[in-house]
């Protein structure tokens, strides 16, 4: 993009980054609070139980112990922990502490006490009698007649059919895909399945609660959501919203595990019932299997397609798990059609869609939300039929994609819980993406270049598509504050909540840029419900865009306030003047000018004005980035073990406010999605206990993992966004795990249609191949799903 | 059960402490303790390296060390990088390069980096991700601290070990 900005596209330094690299206490522990209890929470051992008996004497007798609370001390409040806007789209099925116990790790009880050693001696000294109770925690098995029904409570509400475990449901169709699969000349249908992935957020969930001397209730939370969990808390608690203090310091990673009201509730009890300041931090074991993972999927996706590889119709089944309790269970896979299937055009498409509740671990919010499940289905289905048609996969996703102008109407079916809004599509980078990222990639070549057969490595290289949103069209919306010093420094208060992403840093370079003063003159403060107007929080990628939008209009109202101040000093029309460098200065000829620290000393003393302003802003829509992704492999046909040396972004953000960080958030999602793909899982067993719980055992990817990384910022010009901006912070995380898998399939002819594709897998599809390819033809050999072969309709 | 407390003696960022402990007190909880907030916790099992700090120069997991064996040793936090507002120049480069995100694993990787550069001063790229490997990151794909460090190892070597230039400038923010 030639623009001629002068802070908007530079790749300037982060506004919080000193006190980052110096260590200095910013995090929500970083503090020492005089008093602090220990909070620990007793996770149930049992999948699925009713509490019998529970006697909490002995730990209460426990020196050092100031309360132990149980569902009999507790108000009884239907809600969910699921942070989105009132009213939320998810089913109000939890409650703060329960009789009944619905997954290993649920709550049984609480704890506070002096030391973190007594509270876990207080945690072994509560008797409880369990029924244990029929479990189900395989998905597939959830609806069936006679399966143990999870939500038996009747107090509940927002689930779409308990009796049957289905905490949502969702059936949305374009057109008439029947019809479609009638007009196409071959049919392709496969069965994909992704795994249950944790977040792995460094900094684990950790809050602290106290009463302040009005006796009010602060919660300084590691939240991406604090007005969200305000809300909530206040709820819960049956406490005044004005009772209720949420700070977000610095948080160490969030990615969607921290839009969630997790520990805020709980923390806040037991200070309530103590009276003093208490902490709650999970261990790293308890941040796996007691927070929040990605919803694993089972998609079945049907596709018709002409001889010519045109798409005429496109239908998605998904078969999802939310797990114990159904936070986000409608959204996050509302998203895996709504976001996933617009991609293609085609007259005709449905998404179907049952989320069951299982006795495992929730699932919740998980960056990309939805969507690196669907496009793992999708961008490996279409890699299959570019294979089946003997075209480039490239061309044929090329062929199909979604175009400048089109509009999405499946958008409008399928908004965030209740109907949404029609999406058109104002910018799109595709095309640029497709041949930059290509050229980057050296694709033509790789892609034909012949295996060194005399090698037991064989390489390959693999390509996938996606596309997102920029925030939620019509429900999310933000404000700012934007106050002028007397020394023309600025506070910038947003209730965006910066969780290491670096959105303070964008959200002031576009404050800079509207009011034509340098960055370093802005303080910016996230978030803080007293101090910080509201913001919905940071999620759907939607902070540069909707808060930065807001910051923009807070920038402009401030600048022209400036400039009228401006005009009584210098004497001139306000039409001549504009702002730069730090001052305000005539367009004239004139060249007067004076400075925005004479400015602003001048409109608090002389004038006896605060220049302060404030905004507010949504969209009605929600304009998607788009990807594209190339990934390399090495496969060793020997070890299984599978190497990506070389990964490929090129990705249309709009206008990238700061193309350093945007840079970083991408490579950031690939380090994640190549997780997904090769090696994170949370494993079960028989009983629903998570046995990797650990990062010995819960593999994730290390400096020594990673590939070379190539990322291309294609800018484009969105109208709706801030400066031209969309959005970067999810869309990079869903290609990366199908390319990787259309690379082996590439490699070595095998294609994996389950996730993570391990060494072992890898080893012994390469078996089968062998073995098939001994008894029959040249059929490629599939692993992971039945393979039902594709069709020819004529 | 009376438990009997220890004395340790230490040189934490060349400021000589004495500290009373328990048998069994972690580093990484006395060192939090006793302020210096920016050894993390982020596993408690010796895997993530949100807690590292040096000890007599190497970059150890403080979780996974007992504060009495920390007597008598010279130790090093992210507190005791820069010197009053002066950054160190692989602080100063961490930022320049985008290599820092939410910032929570920074000063673990900060503190490995210094200590790869005092053995190694012209790491390759497979070295300084060995010396990163134990510095787990969620949020930068590693691209960006690995360009940092080689960045800043060049710099090292341009300067004779010496500050960089730019690291002069006082930042106050």
């Amino acid at each position: 993009m030639s623009h001629d900005y002068n802070v908007v596209g530079k790749r300037v330094t982060k506004v919080d980054g000193v006190k980052l690299v110096t260590g200095r206490p910013a995090f929500t522990d970083d503090i020492a609070v005089p008093g602090m209890l220990y909070g620990k929470i007793l996770p149930s051992p049992h999948a699925h139980a009713r509490i019998k008996r529970i006697d909490t004497s002995k730990a209460r007798a426990l020196p050092g112990v100031h309360a132990v609370l149980t569902y009999k001390d507790v108000p009884r409040v239907p809600h969910t922990t699921a942070g989105q806007a009132w009213p939320e789209p998810s089913p109000y099925d939890t409650y703060l502490l329960d009789s009944k116990v619905r997954f290993v790790g649920d709550r049984v009880a609480a704890v506070a006490a002096e030391t973190r050693a007594q509270a876990e001696e207080a945690l072994r000294l509560i008797e409880v009698e369990y029924e244990v109770l029929p479990l189900v925690l395989d998905m597939e098995h959830a609806m069936d007649a006679g399966a143990p029904m999870i939500h038996d409570e009747p107090d509940s509400t927002g689930i779409f059919d308990a009796q049957h475990n289905l905490a949502a449901y969702i059936h949305q169709e374009i057109g008439n895909v029947e019809q479609g699969f009638r007009e196409a000349d071959m049919i392709f249908e496969r069965e994909y399945r992704t795994p249950r992935q944790q977040h792995c957020s460094i900094e684990p969930h950790v809050t602290i609660t106290w009463l302040d001397s009005d006796n009010r209730l602060v919660i300084r939370s590691s939240t991406q959501v604090p007005y969200h969990a305000r809300r909530q808390v206040a709820m819960i608690l049956q406490i005044p919203v004005q009772r209720v203090h949420v700070i977000k310091p610095r948080i160490g990673g969030g990615f969607g595990g921290k839009q969630e009201m997790l520990l805020e509730d709980i923390c806040g009890a037991l200070t309530l019932a103590t009276r003093r300041p208490v902490k709650i931090e999970f261990t790293r074991e308890e941040e796996f299997y007691m927070s929040r993972s990605r919803h694993p999927q089972i998609l079945r996706i049907k596709m018709g397609v002409m001889h010519d590889g045109t798409i005429v119709a496109n239908h998605l089944k998904v078969l999802a798990t939310t797990g114990a309790y159904g936070s986000h269970s409608s959204t996050v896979q509302g998203s895996t059609g709504s976001k996933v299937l617009p991609l293609y055009r085609t007259a005709h498409m449905k998404f179907e869609c049952h989320v069951v509740y299982t006795n495992t671990p929730v699932a919740g919010a998980f960056r990309g939300y939805g969507c690196p499940q669907g496009f793992f289905a999708q961008e490996s289905l279409v890699d299959e039929i570019a294979h089946e048609l003997g075209m480039d996969p490239l061309e044929f996703r090329q062929r199909n994609f979604i175009q400048l102008g089109d509009i999405d109407d499946l958008a409008a079916q399928l908004g965030e819980g209740k109907k949404g809004l029609p999406r058109t599509i104002r910018s799109c980078g595709l095309p640029e993406c497709v041949e930059r990222g290509a050229a980057a990639a050296d694709w033509e070549r790789k892609r034909k270049a012949p295996q060194d057969v005399s090698s037991h490595i064989r390489r390959g290289i693999g390509v996938a598509c996606s596309m997102q949103g920029s925030g939620i069209a019509g429900i999310d919306w933000a404000s700012a504050l934007l106050k002028m010093n007397e020394d023309g420094s600025f506070n910038l208060q947003v209730g965006a909540s910066d969780l290491g992403t670096g959105s303070d840093t964008v959200l002031a370079q576009i404050a800079a840029e509207t009011l034509g003063v340098s960055l370093d003159k802005f303080i910016v403060y996230s978030a803080d419900t007293d101090f910080t107007p509201f913001d919905v929080g940071a999620y759907a990628s939607s902070t540069t865009i909707i808060s930065g939008g807001a910051v923009k209009k807070a920038a402009e109202n401030v600048r022209e306030q400036i400039l009228r101040v401006a005009s009584r000093m210098l004497e001139t029309p306000v039409e001549n003047l504009t702002c730069r460098d730090n001052q305000v200065v005539t367009k004239c000829e004139c060249q007067k000018s004076v400075s925005m620290t004479d400015l602003a000393l001048h409109a608090m003393y002389k004038e006896k004005t605060q220049i302060i302003g404030h905004a507010s802003h949504f969209n009605t829509d929600s304009p998607p980035p788009f990807c594209v992704q190339f990934a390399e492999v090495e496969v060793d046909t020997e070890t299984g073990r599978i190497r990506v040396p070389h990964l490929v972004t090129a990705v249309d953000l709009g206008v990238a406010i700061n193309p350093m960080q945007a840079e970083g958030q991408a490579e950031g999602a690939v380090l994640q999605s190549l997780g997904y793909a090769l090696a994170e899982e949370m494993q079960l067993d028989e009983r629903g206990r998570m046995i990797n719980a650990g990062f010995a055992d819960y593999k994730i990817f290390t400096s020594k993992d990673m590939p070379k990384l190539t990322t291309i910022l294609v800018e484009t010009e969105e109208p709706l966004g801030p400066y031209g901006a969309k959005a970067i912070a999810e869309i990079p995380i869903n290609a990366p795990a199908p390319a990787v898998a259309n690379a082996i399939f590439h490699a070595i002819g095998v294609r994996f249609r389950k996730l993570p594709i391990r060494p072992e897998e890898v080893l012994r599809a390469l078996r089968e191949k062998e073995k098939h390819e001994e008894e029959t033809s040249d059929e490629p050999a599939g692993v992971g799903a039945a393979i039902p072969r594709a069709t020819p309709r004529h | 059960m009376k438990t009997t407390l220890l004395r340790v003696k230490v040189v934490i960022n060349s400021e000589a402490k004495e500290w009373t402990i328990a048998p069994g007190d972690l580093l990484l909880d006395v060192l939090r303790r006793e302020g210096y907030f920016g050894v993390k916790r982020g596993c408690e099992t010796g895997e993530c390296g949100a807690c590292t700090v040096l000890v007599n120069g190497r970059a150890i997991n403080s979780c996974l060390l007992f504060a009495a064996q920390a007597d008598g040793c010279d130790l090093l936090t992210i507190e005791g990088v820069a010197k009053d507002d002066t950054l160190d120049p692989i602080q100063e480069i961490f930022l320049d390069h985008g290599a820092v995100q939410c910032g929570y694993c920074t000063p673990g990787m900060i503190l490995s980096t210094k200590a790869l550069l005092a053995r190694n001063s012209d790491p390759t790229e497979a070295e300084v991700c060995d010396a990163l490997a134990g510095n787990y990151c969620r949020c930068t794909g590693f691209r960006k601290p690995i360009e940092a460090v080689l960045a800043a190892a060049a710099a090292r070597r341009a300067n004779g070990g010496k500050k960089s230039p730019r690291a002069a400038k006082v930042k106050s923010r």
